[in-house]
């Protein structure tokens, strides 16, 4: 199939940026999106001209490193998936796509697609674990989980930290980002001891990055490759209320 | 063809003899420790940021060592640890079914076929329960039964329940634990972390490693860093075959750099394909993925009885069909190791009864599986790889049948470690798949977890203190050695961007991946190799010539990044076709059509080739020290899975 593509191009963080469009030609249905930009990519080493930079790495869905808005949509228009795992068969002949990184302001641009997520290395310094040193732990036995616990647990452990819930917030907000963490790790008997000082440390730690507040807007839940719930969120404001006026969690 | 010279064999392994149980508690003993308050005075470079590079790097920050930590991605998070689906073994024999610390061992010195040392498998069986211990104390959601126990599941070359999981993405959890553990030592300023930075030379000054020279990826600076011991935790070497399931970033440099340096390279020949990936679609593939070994725990792999037969699967009755593992391989069946299974892949496709376009592929259906279990449990157990597969393929495989095909998955060989996990070098340690020290000739499923976590969490924080109770070493910065390394990497950075020619990267990587997986893939043979040495050659003097890396030095530049990775595959290519061909045996991974069996299973030749071949770079014919390996528990003999 042949398609052109708008991208974005910023030759760094103190560039204007503008959208340059491109035509990719006789592309495969069974290519992923990436895939079509390796393509362009080596087209545009070619000619001359300057390859598009955008961050990549499993290509399994899984790493959390690609990520970019496509037509408006962060990851593009297939529900539960990440860049790397959406083909062109989503998309027709003579299609134009555009392609933007993500944009907020906690996330500044590097180059093109590629944008700084520090920021959320820097929520989970400021409580996003549990306290296990090396070699203190207890046989794994010691403390049956109920199976809901754990299942649930795990759900909001699937978090891949790529960033589309704070890209797709009008806001700009981390919360569902956040809300994962501090579910992952509530949720597990294991969690409890910090369980009141890690939710307000890392709310915050994302004030202070630059993330939005949360309005309950829906978008992140609606863009996350790994399906985390809305109700999560919920979960983490009832975190927050209660240990910020002392009551038992 | 003189390709090269023998030198002296190996004789220190740092390895305490004796009872195998209490190697490791002896080892421990004898090591010299530093004390506590003498600790914040060292510093300890980790570069990569994996299970074992992050395992390692907040055990030794938690233990009081200042550690500055580098990876090439945005965040430490993203190691392609991340990626293992399958599971982590663990000989807790929780299920009663006969398991030990023992049985761990013999089963991985046997799936390694007897190619591994074997003091150094015993301790990693022996830490396998400690790593599970550490992991739930963690949080790490581990699936569980009604119960509130952990639930277990089997692996390849096991018949025993000893594999611990978190659905199809046990790697991503056991990752998120040691990053998480990490990120609180950063926070606690004890660990530098350094994202997007790469390191391109080691430093060795004095006969010791002192640091690395590294890019920062977004500014392009160069720069030399210092520490007191440099520990490697940089991953494998699958990507020199293109097409692997390996991250597109990871790369041999770390361990490459090192290894012209001085460190020796172990069994590079040993490289693991495995059996279930998604196979090509096109000309534009980029990578290939794994569907988790654990899927054949309960999908049955078959492929048509005769060959060109073009039908539907569903329309194939099942007398036509031939279950070609259960039938070979009755005692283990689906559950053969990987080396086995895809051989036994491939030569079914030979003859002309693979599935698929092509012909290169084999079914691994489900069909009786939902049956049985029910859909419900199918999506339970498997949800998200069954996902994963329909959104690449575009097929539902709950009603049509997976297509399935090997693909290079895991490097067991690397740099030469002794039990300490030392190098060659003193003061460089090499962790996880960059080393060659536990898997010998071929992996066993769940076993790269582990292995990772044992060496980051349990047996590197052990032994570095005996190394860094002589230190701290002196101040470097204004050596000639430094300069000359840094110097170094900028000449190469230089001379990659200046050729200006007219072919990408990507074009070269493609044809050596190419030329490996045709004459140094599945089946190897003198001739083929000989053949892919010449062209590995001559793809190399071409690469130099005629590749056309785009923009600068001094910006955020991909394609400089890999080309720089690129021309290290290009001379790791050579020496993997060259240890390859000087080991006229089949051993695991390592199968040389010159020796088989009559009925085509892999024929090892121990007297003549028992040995570890560890590499020594010269810049000219390589030289080979041989390890010679001894088995006082498990005693060679004929792998059988029948």
């Amino acid at each position: 199939m042949d398609i052109q593509v708008r991208v974005w191009r910023q030759s760094g963080p103190d560039d204007k940026g503008r959208m340059v469009t491109y035509d990719v030609k006789d592309i495969s249905p069974d290519a992923s999106f990436l895939e079509m930009l390796d393509v362009l990519n080596e087209k545009l080493i070619l000619d001359g001209d300057d390859p598009i930079a955008f961050d990549h790495d499993c290509r399994e869905g899984i790493c959390g490193m690609c990520g970019m808005m496509i037509n408006g949509v962060a990851h593009g228009p297939e529900r539960a998936t990440t860049t790397c795992q959406l083909h062109m068969r989503h998309f027709s002949d003579g299609d134009v796509i555009d392609v933007e990184p993500w944009r907020a302001a906690a996330f500044p641009v590097v180059k093109d697609l590629v944008v700084d997520r520090g920021a959320f290395d820097r929520i989970i310094q400021a409580g996003g674990y549990i306290t296990a040193p090396t070699g203190a732990a207890p046989d794994a036995h010691a403390m049956p989980v109920p199976k809901a616990d754990a299942d649930a647990a795990f759900e909001a452990a699937t978090c891949i930290g790529c960033g589309a819930c704070v890209a797709a917030c009008p806001n700009g907000s981390a919360m569902l980002f956040t809300a994962a963490k501090v579910a992952h790790l509530g949720l597990l008997p294991q969690g409890q001891p910090e369980r009141a000082s890690r939710v307000v440390d890392m709310i915050d730690a994302q004030d202070e990055a630059g993330f939005g507040g949360c309005t309950n807007a829906g978008e992140c839940t609606t863009v996350c490759p790994k399906g985390i719930p809305l109700t999560l969120i919920g979960r983490l404001n009832g975190d927050y209320r209660k240990s910020v006026l002392g009551r038992p969690l | 063809m003189d390709l090269f010279d023998v030198g002296e064999p190996i004789r220190d392994r740092a390895a305490p003899d004796g009872e195998i149980e209490t190697r490791w508690e002896r080892r421990r003993f004898g090591a010299r420790l530093v004390n506590p308050a003498n600790r914040r005075k060292l510093t300890v470079i980790v570069v990569g940021t994996g299970l074992a590079g992050g395992s390692a790097a907040a055990t030794l920050a938690e233990a009081g060592y200042r550690v500055r930590s580098y990876c090439y991605q945005d965040s430490p998070r993203r190691a392609h640890s991340i990626a293992a689906q399958g599971g982590i073994n663990a000989a807790k024999n929780y299920r009663n079914d006969g398991d030990s610390i023992y049985r761990l061992f013999y089963d991985t010195v046997k799936g390694g076929d007897f190619r591994a040392r074997e003091s150094n498998v015993y301790r990693l069986a022996q830490l396998s329960v400690n790593i599970v211990d550490q992991c739930v104390a963690q949080g790490v959601p581990f699936a569980r039964e009604y119960g509130g126990l952990l639930d277990n599941r089997s692996f390849g070359g096991a018949q025993v329940s000893r594999t611990f999981y978190a659905r199809g993405q046990t790697g991503q959890q056991l990752l998120l634990g040691a990053y998480q553990a990490m990120e609180r030592q950063i926070a606690a300023g004890n660990i530098e972390m350094n994202a997007r930075h790469e390191m391109l030379e080691l430093i060795v000054v004095d006969g010791r490693a002192r640091g690395i020279v590294v890019r920062d990826l977004v500014t392009g600076s160069v720069s030399a860093e210092f520490a007191d011991a440099v520990v490697l935790a940089s991953g494998g070497y699958g990507n020199v075959f293109f097409l692997s399931t390996n991250a597109k970033g990871c790369n041999v440099t770390a361990t490459w750099r090192a290894h012209r340096k001085g460190a020796l390279f172990a069994n590079p020949c040993f490289t693991q394909i495995h059996p279930t990936c998604i196979p090509e679609s096109g000309t534009h593939q980029s990578k290939l993925t794994l569907m988790s070994e654990s899927l054949r725990n309960d999908g049955r792999v078959w492929v048509p009885s005769r060959a060109s037969d073009s039908r539907q699967p569903a329309d194939i009755p099942e007398d036509e069909r031939d279950y070609y593992l259960e039938r070979i391989y009755p005692s283990f069946g689906n559950l053969v190791p990987r080396d086995i299974a895809s051989r036994a892949a491939k030569h079914v496709c030979d003859e002309g009864r693979g599935v698929g376009p092509g012909g290169l592929g084999v079914y691994l259906d489900f069909a009786d599986a939902i049956r049985r279990l029910g859909r419900g449990a199918v999506e339970a157990r498997y949800g998200n790889l069954f996902e994963m597969y329909q959104r690449i393929t575009g097929e539902d495989p709950y009603v049509v049948p997976m297509r399935i095909y090997p693909a290079v998955h895991y490097t067991m060989g690397g740099l030469w470690v002794d039990y300490d996990l030392q190098s060659t070098i003193p003061g460089l340690f090499v962790i996880g798949e960059a080393n060659f020290s536990d898997h010998g000739a071929n992996r066993l499923g769940a076993s790269a977890l582990m292995q990772g976590l044992a060496d980051g969490y349990f047996v590197l924080p052990n032994t570095i203190s005996n190394y860094l109770a002589a230190g701290p070493f002196p101040d470097i910065s204004d050596r000639a050695e430094v300069a000359r390394a840094r110097q170094a990497v900028v000449d190469r950075l230089d001379r990659l961007l200046s050729v200006d020619g007219d072919r990408t990267v990507d074009s070269f990587h493609r044809e050596l991946g190419h030329v490996m997986w045709e004459y140094c893939g599945m089946e190897r043979t003198e001739e083929g190799l000989t053949k892919a040495i010449g062209l590995i050659r001559g793809l190399r003097d071409e690469f130099w010539q005629r590749v056309k890396v785009p923009g600068t030095g001094e910006q955020l530049n991909q394609n400089l990044e890999k080309a720089g990775r690129v021309a290290d595959f290009f001379e790791l290519a050579e020496l993997i076709c060259i240890d390859a061909l000087h080991r006229r045996e089949s051993a695991g991974g390592h199968f040389r059509a010159e020796s088989q069996t009559p009925d085509g299973e892999a024929l090892r030749h121990d007297d003549e080739f028992g040995y570890v071949a560890a590499w020594e770079f010269t810049g000219d014919r390589p030289v080979l020290h041989s390890e010679d390996l001894t088995f006082e528990y498990v005693h060679p003999s004929t792998r059988s899975y029948k």
